[in-house]
């Protein structure tokens, strides 16, 4: 008599009624301990530069002991004149380095990603992504030796213009990455339409590739920015006297008493990586959206 | 196989493609020359100038003098007795190598055992929840080093957190001495680099195919095996590169000892900025630098020979 | 002129979709490759994409490429489009060598398999993009953009993004961006492979309107044989870097010339027999299993004596069974809503696939186990050139 839904109906209230297992039992992803491991970590992570952070705010003189919440360590950071001229100087090296390393990344990326084979393209390749595979401190005193030198040969000295060539060359595979990424993500066929439409190829660079490669060339510049804004290593080995930059200047202060300055100092220049990180993401999202 | 007989192209058409291809080409390299002239000019050439220094004198107030000497290499395994000149074996730089190594072998196992879970976690979310672990770790990722040593520092100091904790507390009558040891080198390194480690494992990961793992489950594996005999080897392209990310930077690291090791231990990269500084040995130090990139270079050739090899085991 | 604006020169009478009977047309082909060889790579992994390819496409034609993954029809699309020159030989575009002119040169537009339209502008502007490449004046450019929004339908949807719209209408999309430059020569690569039946369908006839309406030639390249069938004025049926067969649709269909053409479009029955003799226009032949049947002659082959063996390509729908027959026996039914296919087992192993539409009551008429004698009209039989 009963049609074939209502007996479904009944084996359907069979498994309401059957007892319901622990569902990390049947999470097929789960792996016990992991969760706690990666909590842990992301805890240890950050809680050293929660503390920085905190005591930066630490109306007392001690760098860890807690005298009161007060802002008075970043008034006086940014009344400090040493402070605003690294600052400047930081900021003079790393918008020159960003700018030409993200331009001379863009063009190589175009040259060697999606495109017919050409000779020497693994060679470039390669040494475009050089500087990231030799440690800092052999590319720092490598530099610096290549500037002793010319300096004693040559007797030329770029100034700042020594720093800025050193950071523009190991910012630029930083660039070169999320550019050839996205490059590698674009739809080729668009610049075939393109040119099927009469665009010639310069066209079709500036009206098809350009805008849609914008997002990949935001990211590797954010990248470039960050990576030479932050370094410390080459920095210290090439710099000469009086180019100071904002992490040599935090180290320097490192010998002296240390006072919650350098706290509010260490806070403004994790600010600027995360404001650095946050952009990134957000371009990463609406490119994707 | 060849058809027998083929219209040969016209000249035209020749001298036409020709011209093409020569355009094109003479585009390619345009484009990639800037970055090719800017690298091998303030990239490679003074690695090249650093080799050469390396073979030269030390001069007295820093720099070089130019007379051919292989004292700097000799100097890295032995010494000169005073009196009678003889050269006698002094293993002072071998231990700061074998140590550095030693660290950054250490720091990368462990930064493997802890990234590992940390990435399976991360690339298990449900996708809303992965895109904020993903920028959770991206901070530290691109946050300054200095700074982040520094943090450490200010932590484990005798005035530092834990111990004021733990003399709050009462566990402890005087601090426990963390800063200026090995502990603290070692700790430091874990800390800079561990997001290094993660992020690439995350990235393999997350490109994976779960249904692989569903079929392992499917044949009865258990969840043990499963991350043995499946997730793990496909992860392994991250791992290498994670192992990599982590152990070049390791080895060669300058922040890390100079905050947290006090001068005390020395690192490689310590070892070398002395030589450029109050030592007085750009010679001896770019000697010891062509060694550490040796080393590097060796750690680079048995990373493609992994991931080569695999790629040919995967086809062939 | 007004809705479509075309040039005066395309808007010529069309000739019959039968194909059969065309009019010599003296004008020069709208297309033609010569000797064409397409290599790619070079040594070992050398792959001839295109071997030795020649023919004419006719001003205001519907011609389809034909053929299976990899038989070299795109790549001879895209040798015409630009994208790719060929290793020898000549493109001529209205008389005219064009193989050595970047795509941005010649007067051919292509609708691509994934649409390709440009993600980052609106609709408007990726259909007024060749124009504006080509230095049209502002006003203009958006009246052609009107019209061609018109023409397929898309009226006020000028202002989206191609990501807002359904396949079908990004499909619209990127026809209406073809179509704004007045190309002499339409390529259609794949255009309808990503879209589900119903729509295929819908779009077939609009596409068979629209060339019909403007005049332009198309070339159309599918590996969908009903679609080149229902669309073309003609076909080439293409395999492994060559064309096996140029020609109407019936034409491929009711005379294919070689074993590939026969068994890819439609369903054939291979059959080995052996000549008995001339009679008439045709030859009997018979074969293992007791067939004997009135064969049409393949061109090469009418001179085929008696004793030579020959391969026999025949269409299951041409077959007759008759009842009580001893020839064979039914040993498969399967029902197709329209007909009911059978397989038909005869002596010395041969067997043969017949279809036999259903009654109006929808019955089929045999039944497994039922014994059949076969019946072939003469000339229905197809002698194969090897």
């Amino acid at each position: 008599m009963a049609s074939p839904a209502i007996t479904d109906t009944a084996g359907l209230s069979d498994t309401i009624r059957a007892p319901q297992k622990p569902r990390k039992f049947l999470d097929l992803k789960y792996q016990p301990g992991f969760g706690t491991i990666a909590i842990c970590c992301m805890v240890l992570l950050y809680a050293p530069i929660l503390v920085l952070t905190i005591f930066s705010f630490n109306g007392g003189d001690s760098v860890t002991r807690w005298g009161g919440f007060g802002l008075n360590w970043y008034v006086t950071a940014f009344q400090n004149e040493g402070f605003h001229h690294a600052a400047l100087t930081t900021l003079k090296i790393t918008i020159t380095a960003t700018i030409v390393s993200t331009l001379v990344a863009t063009s190589a990326a175009l040259a060697t990603t999606r495109t017919r084979r050409w000779p020497g393209q693994n060679t470039a390749f390669v040494v475009i992504n050089l500087p990231l595979m030799v440690p800092e401190i052999i590319t720092a005193v490598a530099s610096l030796s290549f500037f002793a030198l010319i300096a004693s040969v040559a007797h030329i000295s770029f100034g700042l213009g020594n720093l800025i060539l050193v950071h523009t060359v190991f910012c630029i595979p930083f660039a070169y990455l999320p550019i050839r990424a996205r490059l590698e993500d674009m739809d080729l066929t668009l610049e075939q339409a393109a040119a099927d439409l009469y665009a010639t190829p310069w066209q079709a660079f500036r009206r098809v590739t350009l805008p849609l490669l914008m997002p990949g060339i935001s990211a590797g510049a954010a990248l470039a920015f960050i990576v030479s804004f932050d370094d410390f290593t080459i920095t210290q080995l090439v710099a000469g006297p009086g180019q100071t930059t904002l992490p040599l200047f935090i180290w320097d202060h490192t010998r002296l008493p240390l006072t919650p300055e350098i706290n509010a100092m260490s806070t403004i220049l994790l600010g600027v990586s995360i404001v650095f990180v946050t952009l990134s993401f957000v371009i990463a999202r609406r490119r994707k959206a | 196989m060849a058809a027998v007989d083929i219209p040969a192209p016209t000249e035209r058409a020749v001298a036409a493609q020709a011209f093409l291809r020569r355009r094109w080409l003479k585009s390619r390299y345009g484009l990639v020359a800037p970055a090719l002239i800017i690298i091998g000019l303030f990239g490679i050439l003074p690695l090249l100038i650093m080799v050469v220094y390396s073979f030269l004198e030390a001069g007295q107030y820093g720099g070089v003098v130019w007379n051919f000497s292989t004292d700097a290499y000799l100097s890295f395994l032995f010494q000169r007795d005073i009196f009678d000149g003889t050269l006698v074996f002094s293993p002072d730089y071998l231990v700061i190598y074998v140590r550095s190594i030693f660290l950054a072998v250490a720091t990368t196992v462990i930064c493997l055992a802890l990234g590992f879970p940390t990435a399976y976690f991360m690339a298990t979310r449900p996708p809303a929840q992965r895109t904020l672990w993903v920028f959770l770790i991206t901070i530290p990722f691109w946050s300054n080093l200095l700074v982040r040593t520094l943090a450490v520092m200010l932590i484990i100091r005798d005035e530092g957190v834990i111990n004021d904790i733990l003399l709050w507390l009462g566990l402890i009558d005087k601090p426990i001495v963390m800063l200026y040891t090995n502990f603290a080198v070692m700790l430091g390194l874990l800390y800079s680099f561990l997001p290094f480690m993660v992020l690439p494992i995350y990235a393999s990961l997350e490109k994976m195919d779960f249904r692989l793992v569903e079929a392992g489950f499917d044949l009865y594996a258990t969840r043990g095996k499963v991350l043995r005999r499946i997730i793990i080897p496909l992860a392994k392209p991250g791992i290498i590169a994670g192992c990599l990310l982590v152990f070049i930077p390791a080895i060669g690291a300058y922040v890390t000892p100079l905050i947290l090791g006090g001068g005390k231990h020395l690192m490689i990269g310590a070892l070398i900025a002395l030589q450029f500084g109050t030592s007085r040995n750009w010679p001896l130090g770019s000697a010891q630098a062509l060694i550490l990139m040796v080393g590097v270079l060796v750690a680079l050739l048995f990373y493609v020979r992994t991931t080569t090899g695999k790629a040919q085991a995967l086809h062939g | 002129m007004a809705d479509v604006g075309i040039s005066p020169r395309f808007r010529r009478p069309c000739h019959d979709g039968a194909g059969v009977g065309v009019e010599d047309l003296a004008d020069i082909a709208a297309v033609e490759a010569r000797g064409v060889v397409k290599v790619f790579g070079g040594g070992h992994d050398a792959v001839r994409a295109l071997d030795n390819v020649s023919v004419a496409i006719r001003q205001n034609e519907f011609f389809t490429l034909l053929g299976p993954s990899g038989c070299g029809k795109t790549t001879l699309l895209r040798l015409i489009a630009g994208f790719e020159q060929p290793t020898a030989g000549e493109i001529l575009l209205n008389g005219n060598p064009v193989e050595h002119l970047p795509p941005y040169q010649r007067a051919v537009n292509t609708v691509f398999q994934s649409y390709a339209l440009f993600p980052h502008m609106s609709v408007a502007q990726n259909i007024s993009f060749g124009l504006e490449m080509r230095g049209t004046a502002r006003e203009k450019a958006a009246g052609v953009v009107e019209e061609m929004l018109g023409l397929v339908k898309l009226k006020g949807l000028g202002g989206r993004k191609p990501a807002q719209l359904s396949g079908g209408q990004q499909q619209r999309v990127a026809l209406a961006r073809a179509l704004a430059n007045h190309p002499e020569v339409l390529l259609l690569d794949e255009p309808l492979s990503a879209l589900d039946l119903k729509l295929r369908q819908e779009m077939r006839s609009e596409l068979k309107n629209l060339q019909r309406t403007t005049g332009i030639t198309f070339i159309f390249v599918t590996h969908d044989q009903e679609e080149a069938l229902t669309m073309s004025d003609r076909i080439a049926v293409m395999s492994k870097g060559q064309i096996q067969q140029l020609g109407a649709a019936i034409d491929i269909y009711e005379r294919p010339v070689n074993r590939f053409v026969a068994d890819f479009i439609g369903d054939t029955n291979f059959v080995e027999a052996t000549v008995a003799g001339r009679e008439g226009d045709y030859l009997r032949c018979r074969s293992a299993g007791g067939l004997d049947v009135l064969a049409s002659p393949a061109a090469n082959l009418s001179a085929a004596g008696a004793g030579a063996k020959v391969t026999l390509a025949l269409r299951p729908e041409k077959i007759t069974l008759k009842r009580g027959g001893e020839t064979g026996t039914v040993a498969q039914s399967v029902y197709v809503g329209t007909d009911t296919n059978y397989e038909v087992r005869l002596a010395d192993s041969l067997r043969l696939n017949v279809r036999v539409q259903n009654a109006v009551d929808g019955r089929a008429p045999f039944a497994v186990g039922d014994k059949v004698g076969i019946d072939v009209p003469a000339g229905a039989a197809r002698m194969l050139q090897d």
